[in-house]
């Protein structure tokens, strides 16, 4: 162990003497937490709306009034023809309009039966999807109301006998539903993980690309000895990233820490056991920085997009649903926002610490069978 | 021009020579867009919900039934007591919980009204408001069903057109926004990574110490990642339209043109970089920090851009991707021409323009 | 006498799939002794080296190194070893104390050691004003110079030298081999591989390698005598050429 002392003493020394890299550890995730979490939001609530109301009518009148009175909306125009409406689409000005046709409200008296058109930019599918979830809801919320009134106005019921569940609906752990609540937490992760897998992947790969691993490879070290004198200061660095990325977070964002910061902490360190074990195994796969640094980042793109970050694991077919439980990053993902958004402790956790060892001990083992001390 | 084909040669064998980084350079489209083909949806499925059902009588089990009918939902279980309700969401689990009031049926026999209760997690907000609108809509139907014959149906009819993307799949959207991602990164990460690499090898100063122009070594250098990135994005264009449907609406000549246009872009970037980063190292992080991750989430590709605070749209629209990815969607899904599209097709020259010159300034400083 | 030789290795084979680079050598090494391995580019000479030093396992034969066997106790040979390969490998961005600091700390020496050793061997060249240089910034001739005096800082019985003057000027190669002398006056046996012919007379043997087989093996002057001429050059190509 006392060749671990002299390979971190030297690891450490090279890190910090790399004046270029020195700010893209420190400053850029930073930078990167400030920008990203502004950048990377699905935060929609001022859904661009304008209104083709050819009935002018009060019935229409009314439709317009709640979409007016919904949050998640900003109306823009009412017209009275569709060709505005179009261009205003097709110049990405709308993100969606609502078509009440002529004759509306007489054919909903007379015929109980009326026809609106919802049209969205899909340009865009999240903003599209939601839009047409938000505006299919008041309008239907309109048309229980409004099949109420009728049934009652035509006196064909008494009122008494009219059925109708009110539901109420509460947004628990984030109730102004703030998108960078959510992203933050995740982003932290992303960091994380970045630092972990690209610079001791390259790091070692640099290491045989000048030639000192031979160097190296004909002293007393064991495997072992080198190996984790490579990964303890990655662990160092990424999880003074971390506490870095949590003050920003607390101090910039208000993100509340509801769980314990100690358990973060441990499962960030199980965490990067695990990746800095797939960046040790990418190592031992390439010869040079630039494949190291390709094949971190074909890696980590898949796991990025199937972990849950950005889109919700949710939104995936059940096939993929399955296949997210072999990706590490979707368990740190999911812990880190039941640890801080929710207050989850150790009990609820131990699933994924259990998963977390499986990982680092086939990562890390490959990867030291695979690091062949014999060149 | 014969000693550009000679280095054009030496540098393909370069790059073919090396196995493992020409898999990762095509193997990565494919993967990339049978992921977002297959993998990433805009519709939720089996999300897992609680149901805290505190009148267990005929009427609360067939909205039950009714709603765990759908693929929407998994029934995860069923809570006995409100302290289980916070407990099942930190399971981490649960994304909804349902709680029908005691007396269901009898209150809406009597009353002819009865309460239901939706917590959703929002700590995924769009997750949690559009499963709540999910549910919501069901029971809506569910209480449609208990007025039958008394009101129709539907007195409000919704006709829903999703414009430019009928069926709203997310690979439509992906395509634009994984061509401008593959064209960026093999066309600006790979050249300046492997410019700085002669660079740290020295191999660069013999290279220009030859009687070759220095303009020869460098186009020699990149005319391989020129192809390469092309060829890629001709890949993902073909997936798409073969796999997933994704059509070309406009002109294909216009759109490959411009996707042209971003490869030189991205080259003359990568080319700037290279002047700038001393190590490969260096040139890689500002690569990826600077040029990747900016090209996925200040483009519009995955996040909106309108979304964001005004500071970073102006950031987003110093970024070339924004542009290229408008250009790309508005030939792709909605038809658009030059007409439309002039003004970005100026902004991507001009940064073109832009790149090659402080290349061209900061080349001359560095050998003089 | 058995105990002389600080190498033995007897039908040493090195197959690399159907290619042989080394084709069943036998030779010993004599305790203080300069032994040099010539020989072309690709002749087999780095490949001996590397399963001597223990970064190749042999495919067949038997060798053993400062008496441990080269199959079984690789890692104990490595304790009584110095290696000097043949790209340059000091780290470039720790300074010159550091990198004798990191060896010497990772051949097991404490730190009272490492600091007389660093001290003595900063002053044998008198390097103090580049004590904390980056390794770097220096000229190659010194990086070669250091990199061997860091190679024997441990007193290690064998050192081994894969092409040490690779791209130095004569005057370096000159002083380079004086260091070597004064190493192997101290007890330390020299392995040194080169294809350089000249530097061949600096050594108290010499083996040939051809095509990874050793066709000749004796002192430079019996190798003269033998072939009947005066210098290496000519023996080594009447060596190739009656191959």
């Amino acid at each position: 162990m006392r060749n671990v002392k002299f390979l971190l003493e030297k690891e450490f020394k090279q890190v910090f003497r790399n004046k270029a890299m020195l700010p893209i550890i420190f400053v850029m995730p930073i930078i990167q937490l400030l920008i990203l979490a502004n950048a990377a939001t699905f935060d929609i609530k001022n859904l661009k709306l304008y209104i083709v109301d050819k009935d002018m009518s009060s019935v229409s009148r009314q439709i317009i009034n709640k979409f007016e009175a919904s949050p998640y909306f900003v109306l823009e125009e009412v017209s009275l023809s569709e060709k505005y409406a179009d261009e205003a689409i097709q110049d990405s000005k709308a993100d969606l309009y609502i078509e009440i046709p002529k004759n509306f409200e007489y054919d909903l008296v007379r015929e109980k039966h009326a026809k609106t058109k919802i049209v969205t930019n899909a340009i865009d599918g999240t903003k599209a999807g939601l839009a047409m979830n938000y505006a299919s809801n008041i309008l239907n919320d309109y048309n229980v109301e409004i099949a109420h009134e009728l049934a009652i106005s035509t006196n064909s019921m008494p009122q008494d006998q009219l059925k109708k569940i009110n539901v109420e609906y509460s947004n628990w752990y984030n109730e102004d539903l703030k998108y960078d609540t959510f992203m933050v937490p995740g982003i932290l992760v992303l960091l994380v993980t970045m630092i972990g897998t690209f610079l001791s992947s390259m790091n070692i790969v640099k290491e045989k690309e000048i030639g000192t691993i031979e160097q190296i490879n004909v002293t007393p070290i064991r495997k072992h000895e080198f190996i984790i004198g490579k990964l303890l200061p990655f662990l160092v660095i990424a999880l003074f990233e971390l506490a870095l990325g949590l003050v920003v977070s607390k101090l910039v964002y208000n993100i509340p820490i509801l769980g314990s910061i100690g358990l973060i902490f441990m499962f960030a360190t199980a965490y990067m056991i695990v990746f800095l074990g797939i960046g040790l195994f990418i190592s031992t796969f390439t010869t040079t920085q630039q494949q190291a640094m390709f094949l971190s980042w074909f890696v980590m793109v898949i796991f990025i997009l199937l972990s849950g970050l950005f889109t919700p694991v949710e939104n995936m077919p059940e096939w993929v649903q399955y296949l997210t439980y072999l990706n590490p990053i979707r368990y740190f993902i999911e812990v880190i926002r039941m640890v801080m958004l929710k207050g989850a402790g150790l009990e609820n956790i131990t699933f994924h610490f259990k998963m977390m060892g499986i990982f680092a001990v086939i990562f890390n083992v490959s990867a030291i069978l695979r690091y062949k001390k014999t060149v | 021009m014969k000693k550009l084909l000679v280095f054009t040669k030496k540098e393909f064998y370069h790059i073919f020579r090396d196995k493992k980084t020409l898999l990762i350079l095509f193997g990565m489209p494919i993967f990339q867009i049978l992921i977002f083909g297959f993998a990433i949806t805009n519709e939720i499925n089996n999300a897992n919900i609680s149901i805290y059902d505190k009148s267990k009588d005929y009427q609360s089990q067939k909205l039950i039934n009714k709603i765990l009918s759908t693929n929407y939902f998994t029934l995860h279980s069923y809570l006995n007591s409100d302290s289980e309700i916070e407990d099942a969401f930190e399971t981490g689990k649960v994304k909804q919980v349902i709680i029908i009031e005691p007396d269901f049926a009898e209150k809406l026999n009597k009353e002819g009204e009865a309460n239901i209760h939706l917590v959703s997690d929002a700590t995924d907000p769009n997750t949690g408001t559009t499963l709540i609108n999910y549910t919501s809509s069901i029971i809506r139907i569910f209480a449609n069903e208990l007025n039958k014959g008394v009101i129709p149906d539907f007195v409000i009819e919704n006709e829903i057109e999703m414009r430019y993307n009928k069926s709203l799949k997310g690979v439509y959207l992906f395509v634009p926004g994984l061509i401008t991602v593959i064209l960026m990164l093999v066309s600006a990460m790979m050249t300046s990574i492997s410019l700085t690499r002669e660079k740290e090898y020295g191999s660069m100063e013999i290279l220009l110490a030859s009687p070759m122009k220095p303009a020869i070594v460098i186009i020699s250098k990149v005319i391989p990642y020129l192809l390469i990135a092309y060829t890629d994005a001709l890949l993902i264009l073909l997936m798409g339209k073969f796999i997933f449907g994704v059509p070309i609406v406009g002109s294909l000549p216009l759109l490959l043109a411009e996707c042209a246009l971003f490869v030189m872009l991205a080259l003359s970037l990568g080319i700037f970089i290279s002047t700038k980063a001393k190590t490969q190292q260096v040139a890689l992080m500002v690569s990826l920090v600077g040029l990747m991750l900016p090209t996925i989430l200040l483009s519009g590709f995955i996040f909106p851009v309108e979304n964001m605070p005004i500071p970073l749209q102006v950031v987003a629209s110093i970024n070339p991707s924004r542009w290229f990815i408008i250009i790309v969607k508005d030939i792709m899904l909605k038809g658009a021409g030059l007409d439309i599209l002039w003004q970005e097709t100026l902004i991507l020259l001009g940064f073109t323009l832009g790149f090659i010159l402080l290349s061209i300034k900061n080349f001359k400083v560095r050998l003089s | 006498m058995k105990n002389n030789y600080v190498i033995e290795a007897e039908n040493l084979t090195k197959k690399f799939g159907d290619f042989t680079a080394v084709d069943s050598i036998s030779f010993n090494v004599n305790v203080g002794e300069i032994f040099g391995f010539l020989g072309a580019n690709g002749a087999g000479k780095t490949t001996a080296m590397k399963m001597l030093t223990g970064l190749l396992s042999p495919t067949s034969g038997k060798a053993t190194v400062a008496g441990f066997d080269v199959f079984t106790q690789s890692e104990s040979i490595k304790k009584r070893i110095g290696y000097m390969s043949q790209k340059f490998s000091l780290y470039e961005d720790l300074t010159l104390y550091e990198n004798i600091r990191f060896f010497a700390g990772i051949y097991g020496l404490n730190n009272k050691q490492i600091k007389e050793k660093a001290n003595e061997l900063i002053g044998r060249f008198g390097l103090e004003d580049l004590r904390n240089t980056l390794v770097g910034e220096l000229p190659l001739g010194w990086k070669q110079k250091i990199a061997f005096s860091i190679a024997v800082i441990h007193s290690p019985d064998i050192v081994f030298l894969d092409e040490p003057t690779g791209g130095v000027d004569p005057i370096t190669r000159r002083q380079f081999w004086e260091m070597i002398y004064e190493t192997a006056h101290s007890g330390v046996t020299v392995f040194v591989t080169t294809h350089y012919m000249d530097e061949a007379e600096y050594c108290d043997r010499i083996s040939m390698m051809v095509d990874g087989r050793i066709e000749a093996l004796d002192s430079p002057a019996g190798l003269k005598k033998r072939y009947e001429t005066d210098n290496m050059d000519e023996v080594f190509l009447k060596i190739a050429r009656a191959k």
